[in-house]
């Protein structure tokens, strides 16, 4: 993506002062691009009304393609490809499947999970971050307001609004992309 | 510091009035009908007495269906009722902040307890012969044809200090020790439970961490033992490793649900308002997590059996399986403890809402008392058990029996113990 974006940012020091300021700023219908803070904010997720994440569903197929590959690859071979007598059972024995089928449905869960996470928060080993201000990690949350997206309200507008929900600076932030 | 918690009613009672009572006393009414019922069919299906005298050993006897049954639910309704008391000690061991407000009702069911040990014991006396082929002198004795060496060899384990074959001290010993103890630490309980709610501050709640750590040790080896000694000992011959724990996650299965419904019904009825979606949410995470944990060692122990394929193993499932009578009721249970609390329960929608937990719950409750009917039926009555209205009636017989007892209990004591430290913690509980 090749363009310049610009970012107002509120830095806050306090948490609560924080939460009411997301509510704030919401209802005064400015969209807020992200919250950065140095630990968990309780509630924060609420606050900016994010959706359930819908990563559960991902886990669930991956999970699913575990199951069946496994089966898949127990019967073929079992059956098929090079059936051996063990314990002189039948050669689709299902209940001795089901151990390896259980764990090839939790590493595809779990790997596929994971992938899924990585690639929906853009989380390549080359990604370059887009670092607000470096004391998100030390001491200061910070809203950041993608000015593009809130074009409707002018830049001024977006600032004061910022400024009276408590935030002790309001600062410009660019990126070039 | 404002507590947010105070804004609700603390000082909430039960109230176990007449409509409750009177729909408890109508399904118990049911239950004996249909124990009535099946009784009466059960002395003039006189064709399988001669049945079971065909098979060899002894002749069957309709009452050893009535006595089988009275077992099954002995059984099964003392495990609920020591699982209340046991989550209530997890919850106060672990220091849990979540659960505060519902720790009262995981101990009600302690309440059942008391009448648990008599009905136990007296019913051991009286039936203990019928139900146990460990309780049959011959096999001690090695002039007799019917000598059984495996059995003399676990025969100290019911009958020492005495000779073996004669009558079983230490079993009983041990019956009495254990609800001694399960009774003594209910007591103790909820004797704290009461101080604290007259005095208030934390020291009760320290006391009751002391008491619940050592409540859990002994409940860890007693649990085991009363499988072993409860329903493993009815198929004498044969062993298995995982039993305790296997029975255990069986009870602990039906007690989360039971503990559940009884939360959404007292919240229904307008109790709890402090109790919201997201504490329903974790009850619903335990019985999903322990169906499955309940799963993950019926399967062991099926699939280790299965795949050595040792005679002495193997047998207690040839006899269900290979069953007219018992071998559908493997699946049954399989789909009613597993399959279907597993794919309904899976969504984080379906343990926040009532009506999903209700429904699994129910299915649960009646899904255990089935496992506990194949532990015990087909190495009691072989061929001559079934599902009948003699099951089913009993069932509701112990089940409303146990409602009437709990839900009384419920109502003696305050619903919320209003001075728990951490009932502010619970009410800002979010998942």
């Amino acid at each position: 993506m090749e363009r310049d974006t610009h970012f107002v940012l509120g830095v806050y020091e306090d948490e609560d002062v924080l939460m009411n300021a997301v509510k704030e700023v919401r209802s005064s219908g400015v969209k807020i691009h992200e919250v950065y803070s140095p630990y968990p904010v309780h509630g924060l997720e609420h606050a900016l009304g994010y959706k359930r994440s819908r990563l559960p569903i991902a886990a669930f197929l991956f999970g699913m393609l575990g199951t069946s590959l496994a089966l898949t690859m127990q019967f073929y071979m079992m059956k098929f490809d090079w059936p051996m007598i063990i314990g002189g059972k039948d050669f689709a024995a299902f209940p001795d499947f089901i151990p390896v089928s259980f764990e090839m449905t939790v590493l595809l869960a779990a790997f596929g999970m994971v992938g899924v996470f990585m690639v929906s928060s853009n989380l390549k080993p080359w990604a370059q971050p887009r670092i607000f201000d470096v004391r998100i990690t030390d001491d200061k949350h910070v809203m950041a307001i993608d000015l593009a997206v809130n074009s409707g309200m002018g830049e001024e507008k977006i600032k004061e609004i910022l400024a009276s929900s408590g935030a002790t600076e309001v600062n410009n932030k660019s990126f070039d992309e | 510091m404002a507590h947010e918690v105070q804004n609700f009613n603390l000082d909430q009672k039960f109230d176990f009035n007449a409509g409750i009572k009177k729909s408890i006393m109508t399904v118990l009414l049911i239950g004996t009908a249909l124990l009535v019922v099946g009784v009466v069919l059960a002395m003039m299906g006189g064709g399988h007495a001669e049945e079971g005298a065909e098979a060899g050993g002894h002749a069957f006897h309709w009452y050893q269906r009535l006595f089988a049954n009275v077992w099954i639910n002995n059984v099964y309704f003392t495990g609920i009722a020591i699982v209340g008391v046991f989550f209530f000690a997890i919850q106060y061991a672990a220091q849990a902040g979540w659960s505060a407000p519902i720790t009262r009702v995981m101990l009600a069911f302690g309440n059942w307890l008391p009448i648990a040990a008599i009905l136990m014991i007296a019913s051991f006396f009286v039936m203990g012969h019928d139900l146990f082929h460990w309780w049959h002198a011959e096999l001690f004795d090695k002039a007799s044809s019917e000598y059984d060496a495996i059995i003399d060899g676990k025969g100290a384990f019911f009958y020492w200090p005495m000779e073996k074959g004669t009558f079983p001290v230490f079993y009983i010993a041990r019956m009495i020790i254990f609800f001694g103890f399960w009774v003594f630490f209910f007591t103790k309980f909820k004797k704290i439970a009461a101080a604290e709610d007259q005095l208030g501050g934390t020291s009760h709640w320290f006391k009751m961490r002391s008491w619940s750590a050592y409540f859990l040790v002994f409940f860890a080896v007693s649990s085991s033992v009363s499988a072993w000694d409860w329903v493993m000992s009815i198929d004498t011959h044969w062993f298995s490793t995982l039993f305790g724990w296997y029975v255990f996650s069986s009870w602990f299965v039906a007690g989360l649900s039971a503990i559940t419904l009884l939360v959404i019904f007292l919240k229904g009825k307008g109790y709890l308002e402090m109790v919201n979606e997201n504490h329903v949410h974790d009850l619903g995470k335990f019985v999903f997590g322990f169906s499955i944990f309940w799963t993950y060692l019926w399967f062991s122990q099926f699939l280790l059996i299965y795949y050595a394929n040792i005679p002495e193993e193997s047998v207690y499932f040839i006899e269900r399986l290979s069953s007219d009578v018992y071998g559908g009721f493997i699946f049954v249970n399989i789909a009613m403890n597993f399959v279907l609390p597993f794919l309904v329960l899976m969504t984080r929608d379906a343990k926040r809402h009532g009506i999903f937990l209700k429904l699994v719950c129910t299915l649960l409750i009646v899904g255990h008392w089935v496992d506990f009917f194949l532990m015990v039926q087909p190495g009691t009555l072989g061929h001559n058990g079934g599902i009948g209205f003699m099951e089913i009636g009993m069932f509701l017989v112990y089940g409303s029996a146990v409602a009437l007892v709990v839900l009384g209990g419920l109502a003696k004591g305050n619903l919320i113990p209003k001075n728990h430290p951490m009932l502010e913690e619970s009410y800002h509980h979010h998942i």
